[in-house]
């Protein structure tokens, strides 16, 4: 046992698994994981399907921690502030002060509010976002039968929510900038596809417009669209992507523009070299892949905080213990993302980066686009990303061929 | 004692992503449903069975012993 601290901020679903894997890599100093949420980690998609749909208890949604990691010590409620990456401590927002020796970022993303005047952006306001535990079990009690809501984005979250909340008996309506749902992700042909879907369930669309304004006083009543549409409202959703925790990290010289740049390593760069013993992790980390080239992407999929957990243990606990930590850190990794999303009885599973395809590139691979496909998304000759809509057998046989050929870490 | 792996088929909605982690252990049926080859596999398999639980989206895997 070394008197060594590892220092996690973060106790999600990246800030588990980076502890884990400190312990699994063989660090015998203390793991000290810190969260802003009351709740030990729990799992967040189910907050927009079936829990939200059905039970929404923490101790259902509660990851086991391996057994290896039962001695990491867990301080849920409370903020860091800030940090000092010279100095090596970090303040919390109650003023105490912690030093470490290696530092996780995994402080995640927070959803994002529309800079709109109006009812105030809680749940008691009427305006809903859906990000933790809290969030979905204050929408929970709002999704009654009847209910008017209006879900603004038609991102893969807003979607889940139009779909259960339609399950429940709710009026729903959708509204986005883009053209089509999950357009960005699935290209036009599959977003068309998945449209349909959701209008045969009673879902309405209004797409290639914005919100101009909350109606409503103390409570939303309703919402003003772009192009002067008002629809009333007892509830609305924000669903409108995140903005990245990294507030805390400023002032260290970290390239924050979009999460926190890294090396492959997952070590933060500044002025363009790594710093040791720091590593970002999940949601918030912004890394080269060079599974599909060599920018830097931030992927906020699910697979990622457990990827990029076991990396960043892997690296730190070597950079600790003084073993090997160049080979390390240096050796090739990349990861696969994979995300899945359920709307009424369809499922989608993805594998790879389908995003970065060519407009020209996507091609129905197998399958019928109105029933069950696989589609694939293509740049140049290479096969990026793959979706399947049910077909899960065809859809993960495309796993080892999405991207190049590098060894997963 | 030995390993056991418990899926609550309850919660399991065949992601299928544990027959990537171990597929010594799992495996997808031609149905598409998700079976489990090995109910009490052996100490080598326990990294691969504890990698598959960690990778099942609806975490319906647990290893016991």
């Amino acid at each position: 046992m070394t008197s060594q601290r590892a220092l996690v901020v973060g106790a999600g679903l990246g800030g588990l698994r980076t502890a884990e894997a400190l312990r699994a890599a063989g660090f015998t100093g203390q793991v000290l994981v810190i969260g802003d949420e009351d709740w030990a980690p729990y799992n967040r998609p189910p907050l927009s399907k079936e829990a939200l749909a059905g039970e929404l208890e923490h101790d259902k949604l509660a990851f086991r921690v391996r057994s290896n990691a039962a001695d990491v010590v867990w301080r849920h409620g409370e903020r860091v502030h800030s940090a000092d990456l010279d100095g090596r401590t970090v303040t919390l927002g109650s003023g105490e002060t912690l030093g470490y020796d290696a530092l996780v970022a995994a402080t995640g993303v927070s959803a994002r509010r529309l800079p709109l005047p109006g009812p105030p952006p809680t749940a008691a306001g009427g305006r809903h976002v859906i990000r933790t535990l809290d969030d979905a079990i204050g929408l929970r009690a709002v999704l009654v039968p009847g209910a008017r809501v209006v879900v603004l984005g038609a991102g893969f979250i807003g979607c889940e929510v139009a779909a259960t909340a339609r399950k429940l008996g709710c009026e729903v309506d959708c509204v986005a900038i883009d053209l089509l749902p999950m357009i960005r992700p699935l290209g036009v042909e599959l977003a068309a596809e998945l449209q349909r879907r959701h209008e045969v369930q009673g879902v309405t669309f209004h797409l290639g417009v914005g919100v101009t304004e909350f109606l409503g006083d103390e409570h939303v009543t309703g919402v003003v669209l772009s192009d002067d549409t008002r629809l009333d409202a007892d509830v609305v959703l924000e669903a409108l992507g995140s903005r990245c925790n990294v507030a805390w990290l400023e002032g260290n010289g970290l390239d924050l523009t979009d999460g926190v740049l890294t090396d492959t390593a997952l070590r933060p760069l500044r002025a363009g070299a790594p710093v040791d013993g720091v590593a970002a992790v999940g949601d918030v980390v912004r890394f080269p892949n060079l599974r599909f080239d060599d920018r830097a992407w931030r992927v906020e999929h699910w697979n990622i905080p457990t990827d990029s957990g076991r990396r960043a243990g892997a690296v730190l606990s070597a950079y600790l213990g003084d073993e090997g930590y160049d080979e390390v850190a240096g050796a090739p990794w990349t990861l696969l993302p994979s995300f899945w999303s359920d709307q009424y009885d369809t499922r989608l599973q993805s594998y790879g980066m389908p995003g970065l395809a060519d407009p020209d590139g996507i091609r129905l691979l197998e399958g019928t686009l109105d029933d069950e496909c696989v589609v694939g998304y293509h740049r140049g000759d290479d096969l990026v990303g793959v979706v399947g809509i049910g077909m899960l057998r065809a859809v993960n046989g495309y796993r080892d061929k999405v991207g190049r050929a590098v060894s997963d870490g | 004692m030995s390993l056991k792996v418990v899926v609550d088929w309850d919660l399991c909605q065949d992601h299928g992503q544990c027959a990537f982690a171990a597929p010594e252990v799992f495996e997808i049926g031609e149905d598409g449903r998700m079976r489990v080859l090995i109910e009490e596999p052996d100490e080598s398999l326990r990294g691969a069975v504890e990698d598959a639980a960690d990778v099942c989206p609806v975490q319906a895997i647990r290893l016991e012993g």
